[in-house]
């Protein structure tokens, strides 16, 4: 017979890990609406190369497959790869994005729940720096392409003959920025070319709302606390306001880095990861705080147009020292200091 | 309305509670025999002081309390003792303990009740000693004598527990709704023995009806009832306390260090019944629940077996275990035989149909769900990995003691871990590297003395010698007679030697002497079985009588004036009266004194008298200094030496029945076998070194 | 040749300054005594055994702390206490040697009062006192006081010593570590 508590809550990992799947919904209908069926083309290469290479490793590991399968987390890593990769990129692109996550990016730290790092930050991580070309060539929003052509594109590479590549893809919004912003051409000038929308990019901005709405469902259901998505999107906001005060010239204001890029999708989804973040109300709000800062700089002054990998990364590393300087004070901690004192 | 607080984290599991609040409290049927354990309450167990076979009263005292962290056991009706001795208890280990069985007559005859009507006019001790006489101990959980807790005065709160916030268990709800009179008089009782300002019951909203009994019977009294919010675990004395007062009462201090002080409902009412009634406490209110005919509430006799009260109470076929409190904090029944005790609040016939087992634990997600839950405001996540990592000095660290097992955090765990056994798991591991470690210093100083003893002895050896070299003269005569007798007890000695020297010649006759003298020493056993003492000593009782034998060997061993471990105790100059033969005793010693002369080594071959009396009255000593630390360290050694004096008188019952020459010539008999035993010892090892080199 | 002397100079002046310092320090902030031997005392279970090989506990400790002897030669102080030892040292652990003795449970001496002659060579041979009892009279042991090292074994002439292992009471009762089935490796 098992020990007390004998009452217990039904809530499991897979429940809360297919929550999260679920709130990750209304992004990706919105995604398939603006960049087409490339978007579900990529999330079942990642899927299934998440379960596949899960499956394997457990093996290889000798822990039981199905319960681990099961849980979801292998798919939930796929789906967050898949939603922050090109949704026209190649598809081995994909496909070795999401077996280094999985495996290096989780497994070898002895799977769920151990893993430092972020793993589909890893792997996205990895797929930049090994494949910066590849990663770059986004899709255009509204595209010319139908979804056959997509696919075409996707698994062979070939176009129709009427199109050519930079009829299909351009740079993304933050990379447009970065590359066209001049002593001649202030940041608003650049921004008023149509690729923009109305805030962080067209077509990608309603993306980026979904991803809220999706978050603000993972906070009603206390899956995820408040502190790090508010404590990332303040940083980044409150820095991005401050910079574009200074000098509106080179710096764009806050609601363009605020919608732009992965922000929301890092907000809520990959800055909540638990594994790898602090868990300490504090530590949420330092963690959230770092990563908004380092989204900024890297994003402004760092060689890549969008850092929220890169950022996240980095916080992962400092998630053991902030765990351990902000463990809260026990219950009446206070109390027993002071009696010490005036002992 | 009064300002109430909040506690961080809490739960809202589901209650179960209308399973068994809806009837009153019956009585069940008197059981035929009652397991009545002698530690029903934190601290020492109480020692019985009734003797199998002998017929008891119903409330006459079977244990007294044994010191200050006890409280005494009552026989919960009448009848006749029949065992003392190790039975199954109602404890998480599945040990057994030492418990008083009673068969019961049926008379339910009560001894002469002793109330203490003038408890307003006696002084605080007296009530104290009077609650510890009565058995009255806290019936929330912990089972801490109610004596020590109200050693206070001047209290701001008293705070009586009704909160009752773990599901299934209804005891204190029905207690409340029933007995509100009774827990009011309690109430007061306690208020005014602890001076309190005010006094509030908080009771949980969920039970409005003993709310609605509690204010009616406060009516006209300065005593509150507040009714507060239902979320596990506000019946936490601590958490209790900060949501009445808003004050935290951290781990390892008192709450009378902020004023206030906390009781159960169920031990007011006890108290009440004491001194008002003359009732030892004999028996408590214990909800019988889950898959039973009739599940409700029972005033249950202390020591009633568990299967009397199922069998009573109908089990269903679907049961398969019973857990002893609640589904939180409670712990499975290892044997269904064990007697409820003082802590038995909840007995649940559990089956996966009520209580559904956990789905597979999966590894820890860091959701950090626990700390939310935690109302120790702890990090349960950390404590988990430490303690599973069997890291303790980290745990520790991460205020591991700080929590209160609670099981929230295992509760909200999506992981379906089992945290609050790892914690308890660590917990142990603690305290018993603490003892472990308390042993080893304790072993450690005395090795220390004892070398530093050995050093001392040597280096007085050395002064006197000296100091007899200096000054041969005055002392003429004693040391001629000194020389004799050194000069016959080395002709013994080696007599002795030459005694053993043959058999070393030849292992087979050693062989066949040992056999013999071990035949002689079987006989002398026989002729010695007729004493009571040996065949009891050689009993694995012999723990039980060793009170009364030690009693006895004190009295023999004065009577006899062999006691040497008076000698030992009473820092004596030295140890003439020891043996009752002086000559053999001045032999003795002049061996000794060879002995030492002849090896330095072997100084410490002195007698033990010798070897261990305090050397406060040897002024020999130069330094001043180390004469001090000496004095300081006789002391200590006096101390323990008064115990160890206990030891031996104890031991030295066993060998000397009486002083009669037929017992001499069979102790002699045994002596002799002894030595040739060791003879043969000696020349099977000679033997064996014999034989070693060759294969 | 004045550079050259210069140097010098300042060589020397910073040589005896530093000197100076250095010198004050050692005197200002000396450590009494040798605290890593106290350190490695304060492990090892002073049941003073000589398992080991050294005659007690402190002299083993100096050994290891002189590097003279290995973490792993401590029977009573169990694998735990090589644990510390080596976090203590910071080297590896180390189980035990092939030919080692094994760590027995905890036990405690009984004498056999009925064997026993009075000969005190178990109280001397007692390295904490736990045995009391005179010349000729029977001995008992101090249950509470005995390590268990077994010393006491050996110089009783008539083999009446034996040790009893210490039982499990409901207060040294220790809950047990929880087996979670996450890791069923199969076989």
């Amino acid at each position: 017979m098992m020990y007390a508590p004998y009452l217990a809550r039904p809530t499991t990992v897979s429940t809360v890990m297919f929550k999260v799947l679920a709130a990750l919904l209304p992004a990706i209908a919105t995604s398939v609406w603006v960049f087409g069926v490339g978007v579900l083309v990529q999330l079942a290469l990642a899927s299934v190369t998440a379960l596949v290479t899960e499956a394997l490793m457990l093996r290889a590991r000798a822990v039981p497959v199905a319960p681990f399968l099961k849980d979801g987390s292998a798919l939930l890593t796929a789906w967050l790869l898949a939603l922050s990769m090109p949704p026209l990129g190649v598809w081995w692109l994909i496909v070795v994005a999401t077996a280094f996550a999985i495996v290096f990016g989780k497994q070898l730290y002895g799977g769920l729940g151990n893993n430092p790092f972020n793993p589909a930050m890893v792997g996205f991580a990895m797929a930049i720096v090994a494949f910066p070309a590849q990663m770059a060539a986004w899709g255009i929003p509204h595209g010319p392409l139908s979804a056959l052509d997509q696919l075409g594109w996707i698994f062979a590479r070939e176009l129709p003959a009427h199109l050519t590549l930079d009829a299909i893809s351009s740079a993304t919004p933050l990379d447009y920025l970065k590359t066209h912003i001049a002593p001649d051409m202030s940041a608003t000038q650049v921004m008023a070319s149509p690729l923009f929308g109305h805030f962080g990019g067209a077509g990608s901005e309603w993306v980026a709302f979904a991803y809220v709405a999706g978050g603000l469902y993972l906070l009603q259901q206390k899956v995820i606390a408040w502190h790090t998505p508010v404590a990332m999107l303040g940083a980044l906001g409150l820095i991005a306001a401050l910079m574009h005060l200074a000098d509106p010239w080179y710096y764009s204001g806050a609601p363009f880095h605020l919608a732009a890029g992965a922000t929301m999708l890092a907000a809520f989804f990959i800055v909540t990861d638990p594994v790898s973040a602090p868990v300490s109300a504090r530590g949420r709000l330092i963690f959230g705080a770092g990563v908004g800062v380092l989204v900024y700089v890297i994003r402004v002054f760092g060689g890549y147009p969008d850092a929220a990998a890169f950022s996240v990364l980095l916080m992962n590393i400092a998630t053991p020292l902030i765990d351990r300087y902000t463990r809260p004070p026990s219950f009446g901690a206070a109390n027993r200091k002071r009696k010490e004192k005036s002992r | 309305m009064r300002q109430l607080y909040r506690f961080h984290g809490g739960i809202h599991p589901p209650e179960f509670k209308e399973l068994s609040n809806g009837t009153p409290i019956v009585s069940p049927p008197l059981p035929a025999r009652l397991v009545v354990p002698v530690s029903q309450h934190l601290g020492a167990p109480a020692k019985p002081c009734v003797a199998v076979g002998e017929a008891v009263l119903k409330g006459q005292l079977i244990a007294c309390a044994d010191g200050r962290v006890s409280a005494a056991v009552h026989a919960p009706t009448s009848g006749r003792v029949v065992a003392v001795g190790e039975a199954d208890v109602a404890h998480p280990s599945g040990l057994l303990q030492t418990c008083i069985s009673i068969e019961t007559d049926g008379l339910d005859a009560w001894i002469e009740k002793t109330p203490l009507p003038n408890w307003q006019e006696a002084d605080n001790e007296t009530v104290r000693a009077f609650l510890r006489d009565m058995g009255v101990v806290g019936q929330g959980g912990a089972v801490f004598p109610t004596a020590l807790k109200l050693g206070v005065s001047h209290l701001d709160t008293l705070i009586v527990n009704g909160a009752e916030c773990e599901p299934f268990i209804s005891c204190d709800d029905r207690l409340m709704r029933e007995r509100a009179q009774e827990i009011v008089e309690g109430v007061r009782i306690a208020g005014t023995l602890t001076g309190a300002r005010e006094m509030l019951i908080g009771v949980e909203d969920n039970k409005p009806e003993a709310i609605a009994a509690l204010t009616a019977a406060c009516a006209g009294t300065p005593i509150e009832v507040v009714s507060v919010p239902t979320l596990y675990p506000s019946g936490g004395a601590k958490q209790l306390i900060r949501i009445l007062t808003g004050k935290e009462v951290p781990h390892g201090m008192r709450s009378t260090d902020f004023g206030v002080q906390c009781f159960n409902v169920g031990t007011l009412y006890s108290l009440k019944r004491a001194i008002v009634d003359g009732e030892p406490v004999i028996s408590r209110i214990v909800t019988l629940t889950g898959e039973l005919e009739r599940c409700g509430n029972a005033e249950v006799l202390l020591g009633t077996p568990v299967e009397h009260l199922l069998a009573w109470a109908g089990v269903n076929t679907r049961c398969d275990g019973v857990i002893v409190g609640g589904p939180m904090m409670g712990f499975p029944l290892e044997s269904r035989v064990a007697g409820v005790g003082k802590a038995v609040n909840c007995l649940i016939a559990r089956s996966d149909t009520l209580l559904p087992p956990r789905p597979p634990a999966m590894p820890c997600i860091r959701c950090g769900a626990c700390a939310d839950a935690c109302p120790a405001q702890l990090q349960p996540m950390e404590l988990y990995w430490h303690a599973k990592a069997r890291e303790f000095g980290p745990a520790q660290e991460a205020n591991l003691f700080d929590c209160i097992e609670c099981g929230a955090c295992s509760y909200v765990c999506p992981s379906q871990l089992p945290l609050v056994d790892f914690y308890k798991f660590a917990k142990d591991e603690i305290w018993a590297a603490e003892r472990d470690k308390k042993a080893a210093d304790r072993a450690r100083a005395r090795h220390e003395f004892r070398q530093f003893r050995i050093e001392r002895d040597k280096t007085e050896k050395a002064e006197r010698l000296a100091a007899r070299a200096a000054t041969p003269a005055p002392a003429a005569t004693p040391d001629a007679a000194k020389a004799d007798a050194i000069r016959a007890a080395m002709a013994k000695a080696a007599e002795r030697k030459a005694d053993v020297a043959p058999p070393t010649e030849d292992a087979k006759r050693a062989a066949i002497k040992a056999a013999m003298a071990r035949a002689a020493a079987k006989k002398a056993e026989q002729q010695d079985a007729g004493t009571p003492p040996k065949p009891a000593l050689d009993d694995a009782k012999r723990a039980a009588i060793e009170a009364a034998m030690a009693r006895a060997a004190a009295k023999k061993a004065e009577q006899q004036g062999t006691a040497t471990s008076e000698a030992e105790a009473v820092p004596a100059p030295a140890p003439k009266p020891a043996i009752d033969d002086t000559k053999r005793a001045a032999i003795e010693a002049a061996m000794a004194r060879a002995a030492a002369k002849k090896a330095e080594q072997q100084s410490t071959a002195t007698s033990e008298a010798e070897a261990v009396p305090a050397s406060a009255p040897k002024p020999a000593i130069d330094d001043a200094k180390r004469a001090a630390i000496e004095a300081a360290m006789a002391r200590a050694a006096a101390r323990k030496a008064e115990q160890q004096g206990a030891a031996a008188a104890e031991a030295e019952a066993a060998p000397a029945p009486a002083p009669k020459p037929a017992i001499d010539d069979a102790k002699r008999a045994a002596i002799e076998a002894a030595m040739a035993r060791a003879a043969a010892k000696k020349a099977e090892r000679e033997a064996q070194k014999g034989q070693d080199p060759q294969p | 040749m004045n550079i050259l002397l210069t140097a010098l100079g300042v060589m020397a002046v910073l040589a005896i300054l530093l000197g100076a310092i250095l010198g004050f320090a050692s005197v200002r902030f000396r450590v009494d005594a040798d605290p890593l031997v106290d350190q490695i005392d304060a492990i090892l279970p002073q049941t003073q055994c000589g398992q080991c090989g050294h005659p007690g506990c402190r002299p083993y400790a100096e050994a290891i702390a002189s590097g003279e002897a290995d973490i792993n030669q401590c029977p009573p102080g169990g694998e735990d206490g090589i644990r510390k030892l080596a976090e203590l040292l910071g080297v590896d652990f180390k189980p035990f040697d092939g030919d080692a003795a094994e760590p027995k449970p905890k036990s405690v001496a009984r004498i056999d009062e009925a064997t026993c002659i009075g000969c005190t060579l178990c109280i001397q041979a007692c390295p904490v006192d736990a045995i009391v009892g005179a010349a000729k009279q029977m001995h008992t042991v101090i249950e509470s006081e005995c390590t268990g090292c077994e010393l006491c074994l050996a110089p009783c002439p008539v083999d009446c010593i034996r040790m009893v292992p210490l039982g499990t009471s409901v207060e040294t009762w220790k809950w047990r570590y929880p087996v979670i089935p996450i890791r069923t490796i199969k076989a």
